[in-house]
Formats: structure tokens, sequence, C-alpha cells
């Protein structure tokens, strides 16, 4: 049989870069909510244990290479980079991987240009952190990673997250050039 | 006129720019007004009201008179502050309020009638006829009354808005704010220093002084440079603090690009919002006016925006200079001028035992009785103890004493308390939580004082904030006094000015308080005083001490008006920044966008969702042909309609069988694994909250799916529910409306064009883990259409692949893809109910499912729907309309008994949904209607008086097609 053709939510956009901040879409791959039952914490920490994982705390991340478990809300906790294993009995597992669009904002004023959408204090994000908020008046998860942040919004949002975003990037190059 | 060797100005870079049509220079560093009086300008402007010639009054953003447009190719901005505009090269003002032109002002003629303009004019003059007041006499005052005009096009400039976080801010780089910045940066605190003005020093720069042996500019060009080369400080110039606000969140307004000419993608303002920690007001003094007569003369302004435009800008105001005064503070203006080699012609000085070691003329015991000049000042009348004197000037400063600004303090409330001493409202302690106010703001006037109240305020908060405080060496600072007597107002005949932006005199005060409008916020709105946009920052004192004396209270009995932000104006394109036009909210596209975009189907925005509402084909003119093409294209061979806009919740676990009980009105533990039920939800107060679907996957997994609309608010019930009300049951939710794209497929050949692709084996309300390929999808045999339908749904990265596909499919059986016309009408048809119907003040008995509230287990709104006055004949209930001839019908119509009057009183109800059935051949519609259930077969009258619409119609039961659902069964 013929294969269906996929498209990320963003499919066919070029990045952005600009005052040294580059705007690009990624693929996060496989996103799996997890939602512990009542009770069942520590079996679900058993499994999660050898793969050099632990359900985090709020605001929390929990990474063993390419794999994370990031906090997402009250509970509740995003599997990214890897299918979950067989732990129905401990959690509610749902696909998430087609919900949300993610754009990565890196370089140097990676912060300066979300301040401009973001509610947070962004500058004192840690890496390997992540923050429930809006970006603009869309709701957002927000990962803070080494060169800059991961945005992830509501997949039927994506164009009007990529046009808010690139256009505060094109402000903050003509602010710089001002200063040169 | 311009001073060799005076100024911060950049005279190494001249500039040329236009006011009224006029080319002028001036320098990089130059406002417009001080480029305007170096070329000799003294008037800017017109008055509000009277249209008096008007020129500048100070040196700041409080400036009320020399108010301009600004225009741009694509802007004009009206109540730009000639004070606070920088001047660049091309930049084009003109005066505002004046025709012909500013020197010769026909509508000038109101001066002459100023007799009978006086407060409360309007309220008595144009009380009749009543009808008069809209179209005659409001359109008339508002031409002859004016600040500037719009441009009538939409601003399409870039704004900005930001957040910023520090542990402390410091509002306003004064040597307050500067040495309270330094203090709390030396300690290692997060510093957001903002200051108003292009250059930071406040009136360090203005007053010229000496700071510890050297130039005060020196000092404060060392400061900055420590200031700047600290990684934990910010330093925001053109950036006014406007108001302050819960939790340490203050907003702010950074003039981006205003200086300059306009660059692309430059925004020309930012709106921040900052929150501190901590923070020091540290927003300086303001130099208060006295009201004598004919104080409002181009020439004549503060003695302090005299030192202003002498030491910032190296301006002389005038050629010969006077000085009028009730303090020690003006004295040194004179001093500065004469060093300068201004002529100073006298200084009047209102205390009778005041100094006078200065090299000019000093009167005291003196007071200006009035003043000449008709386009701007050239002669005062001064009264003392040996009677009038004539003096010859040009130009008189005016010192009535300092006003401490302490509006941050008050914008939670808090209220200034009265300083007899200084003649002064001062900022009430603890105001705002967390806030230390230093320097003039407080009251402390001398720059030595200042240094050590800002390094104070700075300590306080380094206290707060757990950060050790440093010693810090204090350099040595003038440290004058100030010793004022207090003087509002010169008594006299003709004007005495007091609002120079809305034209309120002193007698207006008074009448005010004559006719009893005596507390001060009653006289604020008979007079307009302080209701311009300097927000009376130059009159509320000298209005409330005129009206204290006139009322025969105190000045601290008789209080100020509430202060409330803004502190100075700010746009409002700032605030809304990115929120024009589509910016206004975000766009949600379905996976099927573009596809629908290319077969023309027109949008529409259903919540935030972009939805095709039909799709046109070759020959079709309108929408009509259009949806009537597609409901019967549906109701004869088969149609393909995106619905993934609907919500869609996963509820997992244990007691997920329980929790839905709890929602729903109906029972779904009952519900088999592989069906799927509708679901009706109250909320607590009984009235319905949403209806939709929910299948049964597994045991312990249930999908819900809610109406596009409601998708949120239902996912915040249940958190609600699940959080508050059953917090011991095992269950677990997360939407997954994005994760999936939806497709109905509708119609007689539904099932056969589905077969091609997918094994469809499933009876009515029944669902499957299907496999489009390697695809897993799901498939559910649900229809809102009432034919035979399936939903198929598939991760939504193959949505506009299946979605192409199966358009593909449908139109080679003859069908094709329906929209949101169609498919209302399509409901319609079935008397099925959207949220027209289920629109928040309804109940279950109302929309004819009373039975769906199980009697057999509790469900959230089961009690309250149950209340006396929500059930019974009384009730509103859910009709058919079928119009008894074919003239359109419309929804938001009202209901009436036929033969009755036409009143709001003998309503019967009113019309939701209507729609042309092509299927039935008339319109349909449905309705809420007394008692309605009784009443098929009755006639009403439907009354739409804003569309003209008056037509009788049979009350029917409200599905009108396969009553018995035979088709969608079938």
């Amino acid at each position: 049989m013929a294969e269906w053709i996929a498209k990320t939510p963003l499919s066919g956009q070029e990045p952005v870069v600009l005052a040294g901040v580059a705007l690009a879409e990624v693929d996060l791959g496989q996103i799996t909510s997890l939602a512990p039952y009542a009770g069942q914490e520590n079996a679900l920490a058993a499994v999660l244990k050898p793969l050099g994982l632990c359900f985090p705390a709020p605001n929390g991340v929990s990474a063993a290479g390419a794999v994370r478990l990031v906090w997402t809300g009250r509970g509740q906790a995003f599997l990214i980079g890897a299918a979950p294993g067989a732990w129905g009995d401990f959690a509610a597992l749902t696909d998430q991987s087609d919900g949300w669009a993610s754009l990565s904002v890196t370089g140097v004023g990676a912060a300066d240009v979300l301040a401009r959408l973001v509610p947070l204090d962004l500058r004192a994000m840690p890496v390997d952190t992540v923050a429930r908020s809006s970006l603009g008046h869309m709701p957002m998860i927000l990962l803070r990673v080494a060169d800059g942040f991961t945005v992830m919004v509501f997949r039927s949002m994506a164009r009007t997250a990529w046009h808010e975003i690139a256009t505060v990037m094109k402000m903050q190059a003509a602010r710089k050039a001002l200063l040169c | 006129m311009r001073i060799a060797g005076k100024g911060l100005i950049d005279r190494a870079a001249p500039v040329r720019f236009r006011f009224d049509g006029v080319e002028y220079a001036g320098f990089q560093g130059d406002t417009l007004a001080s480029a305007l009086l170096a070329n000799g300008i003294r008037m800017f402007g017109r008055s509000f009201k009277y249209h008096r010639p008007r020129g500048v009054l100070t040196a700041g953003s409080e400036e009320p008179n020399a108010l301009v447009e600004v225009i741009e190719a694509r802007q004009q901005t009206p109540n730009v502050r000639a004070t606070v505009q920088e001047i660049y090269d091309g930049l084009e003002a003109k005066s505002q309020n004046r025709w012909p032109s500013l020197k010769y002002d026909l509508l000038a003629v109101n001066d002459l009638a100023a007799p009978f303009l006086t407060a409360g004019f309007y309220y008595k003059t144009f009380m009749w006829p009543r009808k008069f007041w809209e179209r005659i006499y409001e359109p008339v005052i508002r031409r002859a009354a004016g600040l500037g005009s719009l441009s009538g096009r939409h601003d399409e400039a870039d704004y900005e808005k930001a957040f910023a976080f520090c542990d402390l801010l410091v509002i306003g780089a004064g040597p307050a704010g500067l040495v309270a910045a330094l203090q709390a940066a030396r300690a290692g605190a997060d510093v957001i220093l903002a200051d108003e003005n292009p250059v930071m020093g406040g009136r360090l720069l203005a007053d010229s002084g000496e700071i510890g042996g050297k130039p005060a500019t020196a000092w404060v060009r060392d400061a900055l440079a420590e200031l700047g080369s600290l990684p934990n400080v910010r330093l925001m110039t053109r950036t006014t603090i406007t108001g302050a606000y819960d939790g340490g969140t203050f907003g702010a307004l950074e003039r981006v690009g205003l200086h300059l000419a306009a660059r692309p993608d430059l925004p020309r303002e930012c709106f921040w919002r900052i929150v501190a920690r901590q923070s020091v007001l540290a927003a300086g003094a303001q130099e208060r006016m006295i009201a004598f007569a004919d104080n409002d003369r181009p020439g004549i302004m503060t003695a302090s925006a005299m030192r202003s435009y002498l030491n910032l800008y190296g301006v002389a105001p005038g050629k010969r200079v006077t000085i009028f005064a009730n303090n020690d503070h003006a004295r040194q203006t004179a001093r500065e001028l004469m060093a300068a080699g201004v002529d100073v012609a006298a200084i009047i000085d209102a205390r009778p035992d005041a100094s006078v070691s200065e090299d000019c003329r000093v009167y005291v015991g003196a007071q200006v009785i009035g003043t000449r000049g008709r386009h701007g000042l050239t002669g005062i009348t001064l009264r003392h103890a040996d009677g009038l004197v004539q003096i010859e000037t040009d130009c008189l400063g005016v010192s009535g004493g300092w006003n401490p600004l302490v509006h941050l303090t008050c914008h939670m409330n808090g209220r200034p308390v009265w300083d007899a001493d200084l003649a002064a409202f001062v900022p009430k302690a603890g105001a705002v939580p967390g806030m230390h106010v230093a320097g003039a703001a407080a009251g402390v006037f001398s720059t030595a004082a200042c240094f050590a109240s800002g390094v104070a305020a700075a300590v306080q908060a380094l206290g707060v904030l757990g950060h050790k405080a440093l010693p810090m060496a204090l350099p040595e600072a003038e440290d004058a006094g100030y010793d004022i007597l207090p003087l509002w107002e010169v008594k006299g005949t003709g004007r005495a000015w007091l609002d120079f932006a809305n034209d309120v005199t002193t007698k207006d005060v008074r009448l005010a308080a004559q006719e009893n409008f005596a507390s001060v916020e009653h006289m604020k709105r008979y007079t307009t005083q302080g209701m311009a946009p300097d927000q009376g920052k130059n009159s509320n004192m000298g209005a409330l001490a005129v009206l204290a004396d006139a009322t025969g209270r105190g000045i601290a009995q008789t209080g100020v008006t509430t202060f409330r932000p803004p502190f100075s104006p700010v746009s409002i394109a700032a605030m809304g920044a990115g929120g024009r036009a589509h910016g206004f909210a975000p766009q949600r596209f379905m996976t099927s966008h573009v596809a629908s975009l290319e077969r023309g189907a027109p949008m529409i925005e259903a919540g935030m969702w972009y939805r095709p509402s039909y799709f046109p084909r070759v020959g079709e003119t309108t929408w009509r042909e259009a949806c009537d093409r597609e409901v019967t294209m549906v109701r004869s061979l088969v149609g393909v309609c995106d619905v993934s806009t609907l919500g869609k919740i996963d509820i997992q676990g244990a007691d997920a069988a329980r929790f839905l009980d709890l929602v729903y009105t109906n029972v779904f533990s009952t519900l088999p694994i592989g069906r799927v039920r509708y679901g009706l939800m109250l909320r607590a107060d009984g009235h319905v909250l949403d209806d939709g679907t929910t299948a049964r996957l597994g045991e312990n997994h249930y999908l819900m799916t809610t109406t596009t609309a409601a998708a949120g608010l239902v996912m915040r019930h249940l958190e609600f529910v699940a959080q508050a009300y059953c917090a011991d049951l095992d269950v677990r939710f997360v939407s997954v409306t994005e994760n999936w794209a939806q497709f109905a497929v509708a119609g007689p050949q539904a099932k056969a064009l589905l077969q091609t692709l997918v094994k469809v084996d499933l009876p009515f309300m029944g669902c499957a883990a299907v496999s489009l390929g390697s695809v897993a999808a799901r498939l559910f045999r649900i229809s809102f259409s009432g034919e035979q339908g399936y939903e198929i749904a598939v991760p939504a990265r193959y949505g506009e692949a299946v979605f192409r596909d199966l358009l593909a499919r449908a139109e080679t059986l003859g069908g094709g893809a329906y929209g949101m016309e169609a498919l209302n009408v399509l409901r319609l048809e079935k008397g099925f109910i959207t949220h027209s119907e289920i629109h928040g003040r309804t109940t279950a008995f109302d929309i004819g499912m009373a039975k769906m509230i199980s009697a057999k287990k509790d469900c959230i709104g089961k009690g309250a729907a149950a209340r006396p006055g929500l059930i019974g004949p009384q009730r509103d209930q859910l009709v058919g309309l079928r119009p008894a001839t074919d003239a359109p019908i419309s929804a938001g119509a009202h209901l009436f008994n036929p033969g009755e009057a036409v009143t709001g009183a003998r309503d019967q109800g009113y019309v939701t949904s209507v729609g042309y059935s092509p299927t039935l051949g008339g319109y349909l519609g449905l309705a809420f209607l007394s008692n309605g259930r009784a009443r098929h077969g009755e006639m009403v009258r439907l009354v739409d008086h804003l569309r003209g619409i008056d037509v009788l119609c049979e009350v029917c039961d409200p599905v009108f097609h396969d009553k018995e659902g035979a088709k969608l069964r079938g």
C-alpha cells in the first residue's frame, strides 16, 4: 500500500537567523504524556530508573542522552525522544507527538527576543528546566536548552507563533543596528 | 538665542527640521522646544478652549502648552510635547488647534467670548432642546476646542511590548537615583535604572553645580560609566515608568525610535512590564507656577525650565529676563543667567524678608500683577510696598515652589501627606509595598541631601533583598536651603491661569466652589482642571489651594484628586503592540487549511479556528448556491468535512467511568468497549455546559469530544471537578485535540467511500482502531448530519494527505467537500443543537433533554437543574419553526402571538438558528418559545426590527428531517 505523506506543523518553513538569534522548526520525535496513577509513583519510578530517568518535579526535566522526561503540569510529564514502555498499569500514556509545534530559538539574544512575548524572567531560567507559560496569547511549554530555548505551542497555532517570534526578531535586529 | 560654551548639545552635529512649514537648524541633542527657542520662536500653539497664544512653560514631560503634531510619511502624531520630542534631520512638526495659521487664528474670537465660557458653561447652556446636543452642539464644540488631529489612517508602524525582571528598579536618574543605583549595583543586586530623558543625570545636568570639586556633568559621566560597566545593571533611557501595580509590577514606556527618522522594523515605542522585588522612586520634583493675571503668555515659563534650556541646550530663553519667585531656588537661575551674559531685568521675590544680594534689581515683598504682549511677553507690572512698577521684559521665569512627584506612590490607592514646611504634598510611607522614596520625590531638595536619601533608600532595599550594602562615601555637593513662603495666587483683575492645557482659571475654580462643586473631585470635573494630557501636573496644587481658599478649608483638608496611571501619556499602539488586525488573537489552522484555500473556500473564524464556510464551484455566484448544493450532495451522495476543531480529551484510569458518570447527565459506565454515546454536561448551576460524544476505547480508557467553542471550557471544568469534587478518583485526562486530524464522511455513499481505504464494519455509534495503510487511525460511526456518517481520525501529520485523498474519492463518487454553512443546515434539518441553543441560559429541560438526566445516579448540576423555575411550562422551550411563506427568517428575531402587541412584555421567545433547507424547500428555524412543546401546530409571529422581518411561522417539532433516524442507522 502507498504511504501517506507526513508533514510537520511548519513544513517548508526555512529557518530565520537575525541579530544573532536563530529561529527554526524542530522535530522532537515521539512525545507521550505520562500521568502516574494514584499510588503508582514508585512503580513508575522503578521502570524509569533503568533508563536513567525519574519523574520530574515541577519545572524540572529529567534527561538521559537524547531522551527527556519533561514536567508539563500537575501530575503530568512528556516523554520526549523515545517510545514509552509497557507502563500502562502505572500511568496514563497518551500520544502527543502530533499535537505540538516545536520551535528552537537559539543564540545569545534568544532571551531578549522571547522577553517580548513571554512573561517570565528568562535570564534566570537554568538549562534543562521547563515552564508552562504563554507566548503572546498562546499556551506554551518552554524548555530551556543549552544554546537557548525550545518553544512548544499547539500545532494549530504554529504559524502565529512563528510570525510573532520572527517579527520580534526583526525589531530586535533594528534595535541592535542602532547601537552599531 | 544660543549661548557659546553652554549646553550638552553636540554642536558638531547640526540638524535641520521643519516647524509649520519653515525649515530651522538645531543641534543633535536638542528637543524641538529648545531648538525653536534657539531660533527665536516663542509661540508654539493655541490653547484648547480660548485659542490663546501659548509658548513653552516647562522643559520636561509635564509640558501642558507646547503640544505639536509630528508628521511622517504614514503617521501623524498629535499632542507630541515639544519639550520631549528630540529633533532629527527631516523632522516635520506643526502647531495645532489653530486655523488658518498659528499667528492668525480665527477661533481666537473665543477669547473675547470668555466671560460666557466659564466653568459649567456647556452644562448650563446646551441643555435644551435635548436632541440638539448630539447633532449640533457637540460637533460644533468639538471642532472649536481641540488637541491636535488624527490622520484617520490605521497606525501601521511597529510597536513592541516586553517584560523585564530585576531585584531593584530605580525610577529616575537624578542625584538620588544615581547613588541609589550605584549603592545597589556595587552590592551585587540586579538593577534597572530607568529615566525618561535621553541623557541620565536629571537636575544635576540641568542645574550645572559642582559635585566633589568637579563639574556635575563630569560626576554624572563617571557614575554612568561605572554603572554601564557592571553586568548586573541595565540602564534604560527614554523610559518613563508609567504606573505601579500589584506584585512589584511597573508599567514603562520606552521611546525607542521616536527620536529618529523612521527606520524599517525599528519600533517607535516599547511598553515594558517590569517586575521588581524592590524599587526606589527617585522621580524628583516639579516646579509649579503662580497664578497671576495673564500668566500664560509665550515667554513666561518656570524658572527651572530656563535653567534647563541654558545648561542642557545652551539656549537663552529671552533677551531680558525677569524672575518671579517665592523661594530661594529660583535665585540660582538668575545668577546662572547673568553669569552666561543674559540680561536679568529684575528678581521679584514675594517674600518680604528675602535677601537682595544679587547683582541686579531685586524687589522683595513684591508680586507680578499683570503682563503685556499679544503674541509673546513684552512687559510686566509688579506691585510692591512702594507701588506699581512696569518692567520691559520678554521672558519671565516663575517659581511657586516645588511639588515632589509622588504620583507612583499613589497608584495603589495611597494618598500623599501635606507638609506645611515645604508647602507641598509628600509621599505617604509604605504606600506601595517594596517602594522606597528618595530625593526630591520625598521632599528632600538639596543635592547633598538627595545623595544621602538615595543611599539610604538603596540600603533599605538591599536589606530586604538580602544583599550586604558596602559603605559608600558621598561626594561633597550643594546643600542650600529652600525657604518657601506659600504663594498660589496673586489676586486682582484679569484672568489668572491654573490649567494651561485645559484653559482653567482661578475664577473657574471659585465659581465651582460657589456653585457647591466644592469637593476637589467635583471641582475637577466641573472645571475640567487636571483632565488634559498633563493630567494636572502643572495645575493640581494651585487649583486645590485656590479651592481651599474659596471654601475656607485648609489645603490638607481639601486633599488631592486621585493619581492614576499612566504618569505621562502612553500611546494605545504601544500597549496594544502586535495586536493590530490578525495580531489580535492567535490564528488556529487545521491541517486541511491550504487545501481548502486552494478550492476557494472563504474562511470563517470559529473561536480562533479558521474553518471553510463553503467550497464554491464554477458558475456559483452566491454562498447560498454552494451551500444548497453541498447539503443536497450530502443527502444524496457523500460529503467530506474537516471536524478536527472539536475538542478531544483522552480520559484514563480505574475510575474513569465513575468520573464520566459524575460529569455527564447520562450513564457512561455501562457503555460497551467499542461504542460511542452522546452525552450532555451541566454546570453546577444546572444549565447546560456542553454536549458531545464519548467513545469507550478500553476498559479504563475513554475519548471525550466537546464542541469547538467549549473545548477549553470543558477541559477547565473537568480539571476543577477532578481536583475539587473528587480528588480521590483515580482518573487522568489530557487534551488530544491537536494530535488528531478528524474528518467527517457523510451521506448514503459514505461507507462505499471509506471501504476503498479501510475495513468498515461498524454498527451505528460504534468505534474501532483501524489501519490506513501503515497509519494507525480511529474510525467512529457517528453523524451530525443525519446521514449515514463516519468520522475518521488520523495523527495530525497525515491530516493534509488524508483530507486531500478523501476529497478526491468523494469527488470521484460525485460528492465533495462541505463547509460550515452546509454543516449548519444539515444539523438544523435534524434539530441537532449547537451553542446557539446551549448558550449558557438554557437547561436540559428547555432543550427537551430532561430525560437524559439519569435518575439512577447523581451528576453535576442535577440538583440545581430541578430547582423551581428551571422546569415547567413557563420556560422557553426548544421548538422548530416553519414560516408560512417563503420569506426569509432570521436568528435573533423575537416571537409574539399573532394579534398581540409587539412589545417586550408580550415577548413569547426568540429564534436561535435559521437556515434555508434545500431538502425541505424552505426556511427552518430553531427557537425557544414559552411553553413551546405544548404549542406545536400553533402560529407565532416572528419579528426582527433590526432586519425588518415580520413573518408568521408554524411551531413544530425541532426535528424536521428523518425523525425516526432511519437514514443514519441504515
